[in-house]
């Protein structure tokens, strides 16, 4: 077991910047998710941690050891790849085996190995077999269990979820944070999705043009996004943003008025959608569309002409057209400069 | 089944029988001797017992040079399948695995060498050879093959490596493996059947090369070149049934390869 | 860990060969060619080879029988493979049989290949007997001659077609493969006929496919050889053959050198006439 510390990391492809000074540091036995979306440099960073690329400038320490300059085989890591990649010409067994006979690791403790982290993936019956004879999801359980066969150091995860259908990719999500829970392995997972980020990892960091743009636990990333791209990027509808203009450390939404950090000036009110309700009087909200999704209603329309959306209880009885009453919980509503788009604290 | 359908399967039958028949005709006239030679009317199935049939090869063979003619197409050809792998391999896993500056201008180059005739290539290696030792040696000829095959052998090889998923290399060094014990443990293995494809054709090129092995030998002839230095003064027979030594293998050849003949033809060709 | 200069380590070696091979004999072709003895007993710079040959008595006609072979056979081989190619795609059962066959040729040598048509068309020959079997000759008769030049023309023809047409075909059906079906599916919803979705969809796909097949077999059949020395002997003259019997007979470098140059004008010419002619739009590949 180690922590993985990521000192100033920079990347560039060509002209292209991949990463611009990136420092993170994963504690031992911590779950970090590198969340964001598709050319943030997510997968490029946990490339360079496995030694896979080559950083332009910066450091990485691995359980406290410069290893900038090492191969991956020399990293005591382990790596689950997008596609599995494993390899078609080894039987399961083999390919469970393989990190540890790379490593010269006797006969028996191979075997030992083999069976029990094939019984942790359910892989038992499976083990003569060939990677073309296994279904997507068994591959999976393959390349997961090869990687936790090494008992590495860090385990390094691209995305390895993303090419199950979504039922498989649930149930695989519980059981994956079980077993490294168990596992007690220090982990470093790439993913664009954000359910899955926040229903594996301990901390996410966010990623967005090559930058870190916050790292924080799952609920304080949802609560308290630290700038309008995290809080437009995690939740699932993303947080609506309100441009409205202080004035005496206030700010008028329709009827109410909210207390806001900021004397004067514009400034955007974010809020949850499940953050209001609807009640008798409040500000105004013309309802467009109303989407019933089971659970819940999903509303959206427009306050003061801007576009919103809201949660609704299942059995709302409204048309579209219909005007209705948002009452947000104060204590939910985030602030964020109108023009850097940075959160406004307190 | 329709007119129109049977005019289309008549004309497929017709085309088979096109490569087909001359093959068979070959096989008649090289295992009849020289009494089917000088036949006339000519038989259309063959006469005789199955030891008479085998009768005019084992005459071929026994034909001062056949043997060491055939043992130098075989040398020559070895030599040029050795050298085209070793070389073309490292540059085709270059051009599969790197973005380099130069790349294209690499293979811009490799495919260029088709557009030269082997005769430029040859006419002046003959003098080259001579002051190298290498004229009338397989090893010389088999050089000269090489040119013909090594191009085809880097571009087959690219392709067969770019097909090779790169993140089963890299799973293999983040699991120990050097980049060298990688290259053996996983590429080489799933590379491999492709790669005995393109040696079997690199092995043909050379087995049926004539004019560079001519000019380039004068006794350690390949079977090719001896043939064509005997043609104008040896009997019908002995040229059919050298002309059926020479078909045979190429036949099985091709039949080795018939489910890559594809890939490879198709993408060496690009 | 990815050293910059380790793509470079690996291409030296096939470049550095390459090189040898090609720019080399390049050069040296051309020093061949062009040097011969001078007043002084050194080589000078001179087209005394150029001249040599030029004045060869059958230069022209070796000249004259390689391009009418390359005009008539390329384009007869490009036109039996696309129709092989397009009815490939069309037989249900055994595909891979017929394939497989019709792609036997590819691995015969034109020595061989040459050879086995001679078994056909000599005097006492398969053809002969079949002709003589119907009544139209009385007996055996002889047609590769110089008395007959059409005739040995078109039998040479016929042995090209039957070796090498083969080679087109695998690199069509390749490029076939490779065009999704989808195409011609979508022009067949917008109510394309069969041509038209030949003509306008699968040619214009196929175009990187033809335009190397041609440049492979006219480099190739410019540089005829063996084929037409086992059919025709010394009867047919053609660029290649003469280039041997210079440098194999008479034992001079420099004239058979100097046809090797020609062979490669005319191969590199033909190359940029399709690449010209045949070139795809920049921005649709």
């Amino acid at each position: 077991m180690a922590e993985i510390v990521i000192d100033r990391v920079q990347k560039s492809f060509g002209a292209t910047l991949a990463l611009a000074s990136v420092s993170l540091a994963v504690a031992d036995g911590e779950f970090v998710a590198l969340l964001g979306p598709s050319g943030c440099g997510k997968t490029t960073l946990l490339r360079i941690v496995a030694g896979l690329e080559t950083q332009d400038g910066g450091r990485v320490l691995i359980g406290g050891k410069d290893v900038s300059a090492l191969p991956p085989r020399a990293r005591g890591i382990a790596m689950v790849f997008q596609n599995y990649a494993v390899f078609p010409h080894m039987n399961v067994r083999a390919n469970i085996g393989f990190g540890l006979r790379m490593a010269g690791a006797e006969r028996a403790r191979i075997a030992r190995q083999v069976e029990r982290t094939a019984a942790l993936l359910h892989l038992e019956p499976l083990l003569e077999r060939y990677p073309a004879q296994l279904s997507g999801g068994q591959r999976q359980r393959v390349a997961v269990a090869r990687a936790l066969a090494v008992e590495p150091q860090v385990l390094l995860m691209d995305e390895p979820l993303s090419n199950l259908d979504a039922l498989l990719r649930l149930e695989m999500r519980a059981e994956l944070k079980a077993i490294l829970h168990e596992a007690g392995t220090t982990t470093l997972y790439v993913t664009h999705d954000q359910t899955e980020a926040m229903g594996l990892a301990d901390r996410i960091a966010i990623l967005q043009g090559g930058h870190i743009v916050q790292t924080d636990r799952p609920a304080i990333l949802y609560r308290r996004p630290a700038t309008r791209f995290v809080g437009g990027f995690i939740g699932s509808p993303p947080m609506n943003f309100l441009a409205t203009e202080a004035s005496g450390g206030h700010v008028g939404l329709g009827a109410l008025r909210f207390a806001c950090p900021r004397a004067n000036g514009p400034v955007l009110l974010g809020l949850r959608p499940e953050d209001a309700t609807i009640s008798e009087s409040g500000m105004g909200f013309e309802l467009a569309v109303i989407e019933p999704m089971g659970s819940h209603a999903l509303l959206t329309g427009r306050v003061d002409g801007q576009m919103m959306r809201v949660v609704a209880p299942p059995d709302l009885a409204a048309r579209p057209g219909d005007l209705l009453h948002l009452r947000p919980d104060p204590a939910r509503v985030v602030w964020m400069d109108a023009t850097t788009g940075e959160a406004i604290n307190a | 089944m329709t007119a129109r359908r049977l005019f289309f399967l008549a004309g497929v039958v017709t085309l088979c029988a096109w490569v087909l028949v001359p093959l068979y005709l070959i096989a008649l006239a090289a295992t009849g001797g020289s009494a089917v030679v000088h036949a006339w009317p000519k038989p259309f199935l063959p006469t005789g017992a199955l030891a008479a049939t085998l009768a005019p090869l084992a005459r071929f063979l026994s034909i001062a040079g056949v043997w060491p003619a055939l043992l130098t197409s075989v040398e020559t050809a070895l030599v040029c399948v050795a050298i085209s792998l070793t070389l073309g391999l490292p540059a085709g896993y270059a051009l599969a695995r790197f973005r380099f500056r130069g790349a294209v201008l690499f293979r811009v180059l490799v495919l260029m060498t088709r557009a030269f005739p082997v005769a430029i290539l040859a006419l002046p290696l003959a003098v080259t050879f001579i002051h190298l030792g290498l004229y009338d040696t397989p090893v010389g000829v088999g050089l000269m093959h090489t040119a013909l095959a090594l191009p085809f052998t880097i571009l087959v090889s690219a392709s067969l490596f770019q097909a090779i998923p790169a993140e089963l290399e890299e799973a293999s060094w983040v699991f120990g493996c050097s980049r060298l014990g990688a290259f053996r443990r996983v590429v080489m293995p799933l590379a491999l059947p492709g790669i005995a494809a393109a040696a079997t054709f690199a092995f043909v090129i050379s087995w049926n090369e004539v004019f560079a092995a001519s000019v380039l030998t004068v006794r350690h002839r390949t079977l090719t070149a001896y043939l064509l230095a005997i043609l104008p003064e040896s009997p019908l027979d002995v040229q059919f049934t050298g002309a059926f030594l020479l078909v045979v293998p190429s036949v099985i050849f091709i039949f080795l390869v018939r489910r890559r003949l594809f890939s490879i033809w198709g993408i060496a060709n690009r | 860990m990815r050293s910059r200069t380790l793509p470079y380590l690996l291409i030296a070696p096939a470049s550095l060969l390459l090189a040898v091979l090609f720019l080399w004999p390049l050069v040296q072709t051309a020093f061949l060619a062009f040097r011969a003895p001078g007043p002084l007993g050194v080589d000078v710079w001179s087209l005394a080879h150029v001249r040599r040959m030029v004045s060869d008595f059958d230069f022209h006609t070796a000249l004259f029988n390689t391009l009418g072979l390359v005009v008539v056979v390329v384009p007869l081989q490009f036109i039996l493979a696309l129709t092989m190619a397009s009815m490939l795609r069309h037989i249900r059962a055994g595909r891979s049989l017929v394939l497989w066959i019709w792609s036997i040729p590819l691995g015969i040598s034109d020595l061989a290949a040459g050879l086995v048509w001679l078994a056909i068309l000599s005097e006492r020959g398969y053809l002969n007997t079949v002709l003589h079997a119907v009544g139209i000759i009385s007996g055996p008769r002889s047609w590769l001659t110089y008395e007959t030049p059409g005739v040995l023309f078109a039998a040479i023809v016929a042995t090209e077609l039957w070796r090498a047409t083969a080679i087109v075909l695998v690199i069509l059906v390749a490029g076939l493969d490779m065009i999704p079906r989808e195409y011609a599916e979508a022009a067949e919803v917008f109510g394309a006929t069969p041509w038209q979705r030949f003509r306008r969809i699968t040619l214009p796909l196929l175009r990187p496919s033809i335009q190397t097949a041609l440049i492979l077999r006219t480099v190739l059949a410019f540089e005829m050889f063996a084929t037409v020395i086992a059919i025709g002997g010394r009867n047919f003259p053609v660029l290649a053959s003469k280039a041997y019997n210079w440098q194999y007979f008479d034992q001079n470098t420099g004239v058979a050198a100097a046809y090797a140059l020609v062979i490669m004008g005319a191969a590199i010419g033909a190359t940029l006439v399709y690449l010209r002619l045949l070139r795809s739009p920049e921005q649709a590949r």
